[in-house]
């Protein structure tokens, strides 16, 4: 294949990576721009999205789509109802202390992830793509699914944007992300916000999880890889900023796709990891944070 | 959106509070504090850096729990009241330092002062023209309006609460004499709608230019509380408890 061609597909696959990490990547970013908790058990939220969208695909028979659909929608909403239980058993108790949450979400880490070891097992398990349609380039053919990984992704980026900057409960969440006390006295029930916005960030995950499993496969260690490089992204974009964790996600996963087809993996990840450092070097607040107050 | 009322409930009790003790972790920050504000009135805290008054402020919006005593407002209690139902009840607060929304614009923070209590756009016009000068900056970020500007936006944010009770924590601090003019003109006219009002103020000045009563606060306890008159009449209690004056 020629250079031109070539840089297309590892580009396309680029896309795809950087799609699903801004998702998951975006719910770690609110969690800690609006509670300011570091939340370490993200990944296994995205496990569970995964493992449940096996769950859900392999009960419901027919047409894959239909399956896959139904997963869609319950995965997010089960794993977002078990982020909520967590919050208020857990993060609730601590006060929501910085140093203490980061103990207790590795925690839940663990025990997330015990729990899938013991009930799914240690199996990597394939999910059928909802629709196997291939675009037919010049130079090669590409997945169709892949594309709508793109698309959904945006459009659920879009979304979140909206709710954040158009709405009253996005009104509510960036009041309380900016200053929590102040919005209190102004009748914002702020531990009502930390519930909801700890499940939404965990229901991203899950989301992203289920849109990639069709392409990889679900597997109880799977939410490590995206735990890393969701932090990668959100150092990089600035921790609470929607802008610069879809940019982030961008370059990381166009980097990753580029650098993995012409080079190799490691190399992609040396230098994500030299951004990082450079980052919080040069401008620790990220490249569209706020310097903290 | 809020009533002329002051001349038949001038002696009635608009918030009372009686052996409030407050702590910050293991420090004892308050210590059997009484206080009662009448309705429609400018009551001031005065006292050195740290006596409490910002505490006092902060335990009737229920920002810092009160481990004893009662806060009530017109006979309501609002001790134990989780922080997010006080304003609900009837209380503002315009925090020392003003603490905006700096990132959202005017308007959003005038739509955060609403949502809890106030009547929608009717609430809005008639706070808006209290501060016309915000009407203008609808579409700017708070963070970037003058210190006055600023100060206006956080009163019209409080204002928005149709509250029955305002406190105001130093609300001049860090402005402009002509803009400290204002910020007295609207108390001022806070007061003749019949809004209560509990002002922390450090400026003798201010004090007297529009308090009705001083009470004086020293290390977390009311030491005394008189009658502005009083205190132009003589002022020795500024300099007992202030050390100035």
């Amino acid at each position: 294949m020629h250079f031109g061609p070539h840089l297309l597909l590892a580009t396309l696959e680029g896309l795809v990576t950087s799609a699903v990490l801004a998702l998951t990547a975006l719910g770690l970013s609110l969690v800690f721009g609006v509670m300011r908790v570091v939340n370490v058990a993200h990944g296994e939220f995205f496990m569970l999205g995964a493992v449940l969208a096996w769950a859900i695909t392999t009960a419901i028979s027919g047409h894959p789509a239909l399956g896959f659909l139904a997963a869609l929608v319950i995965a997010p909403l089960i794993v977002g109802a078990i982020a909520l239980v967590a919050e208020r058993l857990v993060l609730r108790r601590l006060n929501y202390n910085p140093e203490a949450t980061i103990v207790a979400t590795i925690g839940m880490l663990y025990i997330i992830q015990q729990l899938a070891l013991t009930f799914y097992g240690p199996e990597a398990r394939p999910v059928e793509p909802p629709f196997s349609y291939r675009i037919l380039l010049p130079w090669f053919g590409y997945s169709g699914y892949k594309l709508s990984i793109i698309a959904a992704s945006a459009l659920l980026l879009i979304a979140t944007w909206l709710v954040l900057t158009r709405t009253k409960i996005g009104l509510i969440m960036r009041a309380t992300q900016y200053d929590s006390e102040t919005a209190q006295a102004f009748g914002i029930p702020v531990g009502r916000v930390y519930g909801g916005v700890f499940a939404l960030g965990a229901m991203l995950a899950a989301i992203a999880a289920v849109l990639i499993v069709p392409i990889s496969q679900a597997h109880y260690l799977m939410g490590q890889d995206p735990l890393l490089l969701s932090f990668i992204v959100v150092i990089i974009g600035g921790l609470g900023s929607l802008r610069g964790t879809v940019v982030a996600a961008v370059l990381i996963g166009l980097s990753d796709g580029i650098i993995s087809m012409f080079f190799s993996p490691t190399l992609a990840k040396i230098i994500a990891t030299l951004l990082v450092a450079m980052v919080l070097v040069f401008r620790p607040q990220g490249l569209f944070g706020t310097a903290a107050r | 959106m809020i009533e002329t009322n002051k001349a038949e409930t001038s002696k009635a009790e608009a918030l009372a509070i009686s052996g409030l003790n407050c702590f910050y972790g293991e420090v004892q920050v308050l210590y059997g504090l009484d206080l009662a504000l009448n309705k429609g009135e400018v009551l001031c805290l005065f006292g050195r850096n740290g006596a409490g008054k910002t505490t006092t402020l902060k335990a009737i919006m229920g920002l810092v729990p009160a481990s004893a005593g009662s806060i009530s407002l017109a006979g309501k209690e609002l001790t134990g009241l989780p922080a997010h139902e006080v304003p609900k009840a009837g209380v503002a607060y315009v925090p020392q330092g003003r603490r905006l929304f700096a990132e959202m614009t005017v308007a959003e923070n005038i739509e955060i002062g609403l949502m809890a209590r106030g009547k929608g756009k009717a609430t809005k016009e008639q706070v808006l023209d209290l501060f016309p000068l915000l009407r203008q900056r609808l579409r700017q970020r708070s963070g970037t309006l003058s210190g006055g500007e600023q100060q206006m936006l956080a009163m019209a944010r409080a204002l928005c609460l149709e509250p029955q009770v305002l406190l105001l924590d130093e609300p001049t601090e860090g402005l402009m004499p002509s803009m400290i003019g204002k910020i007295r003109e609207t108390v001022s006219k806070l007061r003749e709608m019949g809004v209560s009002t509990i002002l922390v103020e450090q400026r003798v000045d201010a004090v007297l230019s529009v308090a009705d009563r001083v009470c004086f606060i020293e290390n977390g306890r009311n030491r005394e509380t008189v009658e502005v008159e009083e205190l132009r009449a003589d002022p020795s209690a500024v300099r007992r408890y202030v050390g100035v004056g």
